[in-house]
Parts: structure tokens; sequence; C-alpha cells
């Protein structure tokens, strides 16, 4: 172990701070220099980033014990979420908890890789076929109750996440082929049990000009901002999509716009290259892990970080959908700060804890 | 360190950094094609998104439509929508900000707070927009204004619309009320449909009918220049008004049970039985609902919820009580139809206290020494608590729970209003369910309406509709129909069975009836104060509900318990006895008799709605409440 007492990931601490900064300066801006969401976001970033500190300070065994119960407890939370909905009617996701409001939603977006690094420790790899089954009920549970509030971006990111343990765990090719094969043929039957509002943002793909006040708008609105960026950007403070209020959710979901518009291609590729960078170092940390929970979480959080980010940029350059799926480090508000801070600081806690045996 | 062998672990690190080089070309991939596109967007299409940018000049502004309104069963506007104005200045077209600010707090009241925050907004905003410097001008304030703006360069007054409850907290508990859209309802609306709007129905019926009544935004194309200000509006898409709200409820009959209930804690629901039609839905101590739709100040919002009789909750629809004596009336019909049970005409001897089998506690009745020998129609009549203690023990838990359920006990009656209390229909498998022993003793409490048995007001109002209606329960509705609010054209909701209570002999609801017509109508009757001089006839059945229990062998003595001890008053009745239309409940907590001060107020209410005209001498009217003004400085 290093010279320091502490157990942190200088690398990665410092790429996530310095994008922490970009993103206080960008929400001050987005949010037409409202001080007082300014102030909340850097109260929010603080908070996650004293989560991620102590987290770090664990020992991986510890938060390996803890896996179980914690999925447990997220489940149970869902589970109560859903009660008090049934009896307020309508989408109920927060609970209160003496003032504190969250949603368990949050939870499960780190809980279900938890457990199922988890469990996939507990036998050899790859998994068997029945210990598959098993894995994809743990990863499909929490998103059908998520989905029912209902919210379909965090359970879909639920399913992601544990689809992606189970791929690290060597799921067999036969099944990947299988169930890409499956997913284009149920492809169809999805789309009938759309609502109608998200079948149109699909539509609105391809054709944003076909409802340009209605669903299209966003995106054009959007493309329009990263476009007229151009090289050097406008300037910080100088969007004129966002100041003029021609850009919805310009602090939160659609935050990247902003940015793109203010600091141009040259932003974009140091923003970029930060993602990268962080996606890469958890990557390379998954690598460097010495069993197999401590890789399958590590590899985990590095793609359900890593989808987030494409999601999102791929959602406000207009390749993808519109689905409500905020930016990582970046986007204003939510308790996904806290949650996202917390897998990273799981995953200094498995750098900094490694036996120093190599093979 | 690791219990596994060496060859395995091996084989399981290289599929696992085979699946890692996977997924780590994957991302590179997925960046690439990102980059790839902003890259195209940014350098390649850069002059045609500046352009774009440049000339983004038609910006789709959202026209709020007109909240519906909600109307009573006369057409008594319950809520509305009333103009807020709003004071607004352009600083750049002012010369000294200072001097028109000094003049401007001549006419109206501009406080430090109203200045500090409109430097703010002058900081933050650009100089050609309008900044707010005071809201909520009272109309007179407005007035003042409007006549002075043509000398008062770059001041503006606006005009919005805003809810207001006319009658302040009359009805509440029904209606609900709107407040504005907190972050929790942001998550579960469609955020395009709220464009423009501030306010969301959170609770009673603004918040059911929440759909009708909130309309379609409209869109109003601006053209604005490159700095953002409006030119010219170039095309509009009308906004669609929300329907109109039109209700079962009668309003001065509802003011009639608010005010008969004063300052006590109670409730009152009335309910046309042949329709299920909810004409009273009260509940006190009542609040005023305006105080709500901008946001509560703290003071005020600590005083609400710190008040001892919790005026906040919705004791109509969550109050779940023991229905006491009341409970006897559907007992009475229990009794006839099991006919084997205890005969029509049979005595049963109160001597005023009852044992169950080989135990030596006393179940008491309220009268001491007791009634003597009773019938079943003198047992309702004088509410004898042993014949019910007997009639239950004999039908036991099951039987009574099965009679009960289709008058709706234990169960939510589905009424047109969020969060609904289902009371308590216990049963032995209930209470095994929750660890505990089913006692003999908690059927004999059943038979007086004590014990486990719960029921909330509007429950106990919907099971003395179906016992009015012949059995036929019908679903509570506060809404009778909706209408367009341009063209007036109104859809009706139906009414509709719930449920069908099943009799062994349709004659049986005469003699009941019959019974209930004594307790108010005959010279033993419990509730024969209010008969008396009644223009029609009534059929009731009096409770009182005990609220702490009394030690073997104490007195319960009204004036030397604590007032929150006291038994709890209830009545429950039909009128005209003979052709029901109102049959009613009547709570009040911790009150002490059902005959002295809840029948009474059923009474007045009856009255209203029965002859039209309140019963005491002095006219309840139903006023108006002021318009809601920021500050009352005359």
């Amino acid at each position: 172990m290093g010279p320091s007492r502490w157990h942190v990931d200088k690398p990665l601490l410092y790429a996530l701070l310095l994008l922490a900064a970009i993103s206080l300066a960008i929400v001050y801006s987005a949010s037409a220099k409202n001080e007082s969401i300014t102030i909340a976001h850097f109260v929010r970033m603080a908070l996650g980033f004293m989560v991620l500190i102590a987290i770090a300070q664990m020992r991986p065994e510890l938060i390996e014990r803890a896996a179980p119960w914690l999925f447990g407890l997220g489940l149970l939370l869902l589970v109560a979420v859903l009660g008090v909905g049934a009896v307020s009617k309508g989408a109920q996701r927060w609970l209160g908890l003496g003032g504190l409001r969250f949603q368990p939603s949050e939870i499960m977006k780190i809980g279900v890789p938890l457990v199922l690094a988890w469990y996939f420790a507990r036998g050899g790899l790859p998994p068997s076929w029945p210990r598959i089954a098993i894995a994809l009920i743990i990863t499909l549970v929490p998103a059908a109750l998520i989905a029912k509030q209902p919210d379909l971006g965090t359970a879909l990111l639920v399913v992601a996440s544990g689809l992606f343990v189970l791929f690290l765990a060597g799921l067999p090719k036969a099944y990947i082929v299988g169930a890409l094969a499956l997913a284009a043929a149920a492809a169809p039957l999805f789309w009938s049990r759309l609502h109608g509002y998200q079948r149109n943002r699909v539509l609105t793909l391809f054709d944003p000009q076909a409802d340009p006040l209605g669903t299209g708008y966003h995106t054009i609105q959007s493309v329009i901002a990263l476009g007229s960026g151009g090289f050097y950007g406008k300037g910080w403070l100088n969007s004129t999509q966002a100041h003029l209020e021609f850009l919805p959710e310009s602090s939160t979901d659609f935050i990247f716009a902003v940015f793109g518009e203010e600091f141009g291609l040259v932003g974009i590729l140091l923003a970029i290259v930060l993602y990268g960078f962080i996606a890469a170092r958890a990557l390379l940390i998954a690598f460097y892990a010495q069993d197999s929970f401590s890789r399958l979480l590590a590899g985990g959080i590095a793609l359900e970080f890593f989808i987030q980010f494409f999601v999102n940029i791929g959602m406000v350059s207009g390749v993808l959908p519109v689905v409500g799926v905020p930016l990582p480090m970046m986007s204003y508000g939510g308790s996904s700060i806290i949650t996202l801070l917390a897998g990273f600081g799981m995953l200094m806690s498995i750098q900094t804890h490694r036996k120093i045996v190599e093979f | 360190m690791l219990n596994i062998p060496l060859k395995d672990y091996l084989r399981e690190t290289r599929i696992f950094n085979t699946r890692l080089g996977w997924a780590a070309i994957g991302v590179l991939v997925f960046t690439a094609i990102l980059l790839a596109r902003i890259v195209y967007l940014q350098v390649f299409d850069y002059r045609h998104y500046a352009t774009l940018s440049q000339a983004n000049r038609v910006k789709p502004v959202p026209v709020p439509p007109a909240r519906g309104l909600i109307l009573d069963r006369n057409g008594v506007v319950l809520a509305q929508n009333f103009p807020v104005y709003t004071l607004e200045i352009v600083p750049e077209q002012v010369d000294d900000m200072g001097e028109l600010i000094a003049d401007l707090s001549k006419l109206v009241r501009v406080t430090d707070g109203d200045q500090e925050s409109f430097r703010k907004l002058r900081r933050e905003r650009p100089r050609f927009e309008s900044l707010a410097l005071r809201s909520y001008l009272s109309e007179e304030e407005a007035a003042r204004i409007a006549v002075r703006l043509p000398f008062l360069n770059g001041t503006e007054l606006r005009a919005r619309l805003q809810r207001h409850y006319p009658l302040g907290g009359l009805a509440v508990p029904a209606l609900g009320y709107v407040s504005r859209i907190s972050e929790q309802d942001l998550d579960r609306i469609d955020k395009t449909e709220y464009r423009g709007l501030q306010h969301i129905g959170k609770l009673g019926l603004e918040s059911t009918y929440e759909g009708l009544l909130m309309g379609r935004v409209g869109v109003e194309k601006v053209e604005i220049n490159a700095h953002g200000r409006s030119l010219r509006a170039l095309e509009r898409i009308a906004p669609t008004a929300g329907r109109n709200l039109h209700l079962h409820l009668d309003a001065k009959a509802q003011a009639v049970a608010e005010q008969a209930l004063g300052n006590r804690r109670g409730a009152v629901v009335a309910i046309e039985p042949a329709t299920g039609a909810v004409l009273v839905f009260a509940s006190t101590p009542t609040y005023d609902a305006n105080a709500f739709v901008n946001g509560i100040d703290q003071p005020s919002y600590s005083a609400l919820i710190e008040n001892p009789d919790k005026p906040l909750i919705n004791r109509a629809l969550n109050g779940q009580y023991a229905p006491g004596s009341t409970i006897k009336a559907f007992f009475g019909l229990a009794d006839l139809e099991a006919g084997n049970s205890i005969d029509m005409n049979r005595q049963v001897f109160c001597d005023g206290s009852y044992n169950l089998p080989g135990s030596a506690h006393q179940f008491r009745d309220w009268k001491r020494g007791g009634h003597g020998a009773v019938t079943l129609h003198e047992a309702i009549v004088q509410s004898c608590d042993i014949y019910f203690y007997r009639l239950a023990v004999a039908l036991g838990p099951e039987r009574i729970k099965n009679f009960l359920a289709p008058f709706g006990f234990g169960l939510a009656t589905g009424v047109d209003l969020p969060g609904e209390s289902s009371g308590l229909l216990p049963s032995p498998e209930w209470k095994r369910a929750r660890g505990q022993p089913w006692y003999p003793g908690d059927t004999v409490a059943i038979g007086i309406g004590q014990g486990l048995l719960l029921a909330t007001p509007l429950q106990l109002a919907s099971a003395i509709a179906t016992v009015a209606n012949r059995g036929a329960r019908m679903q509570p509705l506060l809404l009778r129909a909706h209408s367009d609010a341009r063209d007036g054209s109104q859809t009706a909701l139906k009414p509709t069975t719930l449920d069908l209570v099943p009799v062994k002999d349709s004659r049986h609801w005469e003699r009941l009836t019959q019974d209930l017509i004594d307790v108010v109508h005959s010279a033993r009757g419990t509730a024969r104060a209010i008969g008396a001089n009644a223009p029609y006839r009534i059929a009731g059945k009096t409770g009182t509900a005990q609220v702490k229990s009394i030690a073997q062998g104490a007195r319960y003595e009204e004036k030397e318990t604590p007032e929150r001890f006291r038994d709890h008053a209830l009545f429950i009745a039909f009128a005209p006895a003979e052709e029901p239309k109102v049959a009613i409940a009547v709570i009040v907590e911790n009150g002490g008799h059902g005959s002295s001060v809840a029948a009474p107020i059923a009474r007045k209410v009856l009255d209203q709605i029965i002859l039209g005209a309140p019963a005491a001498p002095g006219s309840i009217a139903v006023r108006p409440a002021l318009a809601p003004t920021a500050d009352q400085e005359e």
C-alpha cells in the first residue's frame, strides 16, 4: 500500500473533482446564474465526495458482506414506495425519511451489480445456466418494481447494469447471440406496449421536424445548441439557446448541450477525454482486481457509468431518443450523484486494498 | 488467501480479462460514434446551426388555460379563478429607477424585501425583461396603479389567474386545493402538459379530477430579436379551458353542517340513498384552503400542524371510529335474518350486566340496573347493550363479518377522493394474521360497536344509506357531471350499485325501519328529543362510543373525565323514513352522548336538505369569504 494513510485512488479522484468543478460552472450558467441552485448542487457534490471517501476506506470484504443486505434493503424500500404510491395515486418514487428525501431506485443502480458480483463470486465462472437464470431474476425483479413507479429510464439502467455483470462473468456467447435475436423478435411487441408519448420520442428521432413544438422540440433545440457552439464555443455564460430559454431542461438532462454551445468542440474534447479517462481507469481497476467479486463489481460500475454517459450524450446530440437519463457528474439534481460517487468509492476501495501478491 | 484451486483461478482470470477487453473495445467504439457525431455537428455543420441559432427567433411561449370551476348542485361556485395583479418594471425603459420606485411606493406598499428581490432580479435578468416588483396587489392597489400607468414609464401591471375558493374553508375536505407544483409532482407529471402552469391539484376533488380541470396548454409563437426581446406574436394555438365540475354537494347544507359542528372535532356526511350522491361532506375544525394555493407560510402551517384539534385531518374520509351503538341498526337486521338465533318476539332479560360463560368479566349496559325484559324492537329503541352482547355471541364472529361486509364495513367506499381509509371489519383470521388469538370478548364488544370494529363517517353514512335503499349499496360520488367551459355541454356520471345486501324476507327492511323510526319518534327512543317537532319522520340510531375503557366496577362520569377521554357522540339516520331522500352520519369526537350532541346536528342538516331551511332561528348564509389581499393597510 502507498505511503498515504487514506485509501483513495488519486488519478480517479482528481478526474472526478475536475468534472465536478466543470459541472458547477455549467450549472451556474445553465440555471441563468441562479445562486441557490448552484449552491444546492455544490452541497450535493460535497456530500457525494464525503460518501466516496468514506466507502473507499472500507475493505472490499466488508462491502462484499454487505452486498446482499443492501440489495434486500433496496428491494424492501422499493416495495414500500409502491405501497405509498398506491395510496396517493400517480407515480411515487420518493421516500421521506425525517425530512430527507431519496429515491430507493437509486440504491438499485448500485445494489444490482453489487449483489450479482457477490452471487457470481460464490461459484465458478462462467456461470451455469440455472445461475444465469437466478441472476436474471435478481436483475428483473427490482427493474420491474422501478418500471412500475413508473421510471422507465432508471429501470432500463438497472437492467443494463445487471447484464454488464453477466457479460463480464463470462455469459456464454450462444446466450448473447440468442438474447439479441430474441430482443429483435420482441421489438414489435415492446413497441406496441409503449405509451403514446414514449413512441413519439422514438419517432421524432428520425424526423424531429414532424413535431417541432412537441416531442421534437428538445432534440431540435439541443442539436442547434451543440452545432452552433462550433470549434471554440460562444464562451462561458453566453449560451443563447439556454438563456433565451429555447432549450428546455438546460441544467438537468440537457446540460451537455449548454456545455457544447459555450465551450465548443475544444471543451467537448476535454470532457470526453475526462469521461474516457474515468471509464478507462475504472476498467483498469477491474483488470488489476484480484478476486471475482472485486473484478465483477468494478467492471460493472465502470460500464454502468459509461452507458449513462453514452445514452445522455447520444440523446443530446440527437442519435438516441429522449429518455431522461442525466449526464453523470454533470447534470443538476437527483440523488444520482451520491450513488454514482458511492460506486466510485467502491472502486477506490478495491484498488487501494489489493493484496501485494501478483501472479 | 484464495481457497479455490490455482487452475480455476487462472481460468476465471482469463475469462474475465477477455470479457473486459471486449468491454473496453465497446467503450472505444461507442465513444468514437459520439465524437464523430459531435465533430460533424460542430465542424461540418457549424455554419448551418450557427445560422439556425441566430435565426432562432420564433419562440413557443406556453399560454396557460383557465382551470375548470367547481360548482355545487345549485350552481354555487366553490372554486374559481381570480385575477392576481403583479406590478412589473422593464429596467431599460426607466430613466431614474430610484425615483420611479419612490413614486410607486406612494401608491402601493413596497417593502424592503420586495426591493431586495427586485435588485436581485435586475442583476440576473436582461434589461429589456419585465421584472416583478410587487405581487398580489389588491384590487384597489391595482386600480390606483392602473389610473397612473400612462405617467409611469416602464411600469406594467400584469394580471394572472389564480385559484380561489370564494367560500374559504367551506367543503375543503371534499374540494381539497391546488398548490404550487413541487419537485415530487414534477417527477410524475408530463412536464410538457404543464408548461406555463404553476399549480396542480393536491388534495380532494382538485386532485382526483386534475385531468378534467387542468385543460390544455396553448402555444403562442412569439418572434424575438437576438437579445430575446419579444417583437410580435406570430401564431397562436389557443388553450383549452379545463372542464367545469358540477357536484352533488349542497353548499347550503354543507354550511349548516359545518356551523352546527362549530369548533368541535367532528364530521358529517350526507348521502342520497337512491343514487349515492354525496350531499354533505364536512370535517371540522376546518381551515382556509386559499392559504395553501401559493404555499402556506411556515408559522401558519406550524399552527395548523400543532393545533391539538388537528384541522388538517380529513375526519370524514380518514377518521376511523368505533361505530358504537349505531351498529345496532345493522345487527337488528342480522337478528331478524337469523330468526332462529333470537325469536322475533322473544325477550331477553337485561339486568344491566353480561358475563361470558365461565368468565368473571362483566360487560355492562349503559343503563345501570338494565332495561328489564326487552324485545328486539325495545332493544334498538332504548339501545340496550345486553341484548346485543347476547346476539353477537349467538351469531359468532364469522357470521357477523359476512353480514356486515355487504354494507361496506372494512372496505373503502371508492368515493372520488384520494387517500380514503378503509376502516376495519375484524375477524379471527385478521387477528391471527397479527399473531393474536381471537377472544370471545372480542365478539361481545363488536355487538355494541366497540372493540376492534372501526368505520369512517363516510362508511357509516353509506351503510345507513344502504338500509334506506333496501339493501342496494350505491357508489358514493361527489361529482354529478362535468361540462365544457365554452358550450356548456354536460357529461353526467351514472349512479352505480356496489353491492346488494341479501335478505331472506324483504319485510325485514320495513321492520328495521320501524324500529329506527321509533328511536326518534317514540316516547322511550334515545333520539326522541329531535323527533318531537319534526315535520317529517326520521329513522335513526344514536351511538356513544367509549374512548377510554372503564375499570371493572368503576363508573363513567362525564364531568370528571378529561375532555380527550370523553365518549364520541354518533348518530346515523335517514329521512323522510317513508321515502328516504337523505342518509346521514354525524360524529362529534369526545362530544359525549349521541342523543344530545350528534342527533341535533343531524336534524339541522336534514331540515336544510329536506325543508330547504335551517332548523334554528337565525339563517345560516353562504357568504363569500374576502378575496385574498396581500396587505390590509386600511
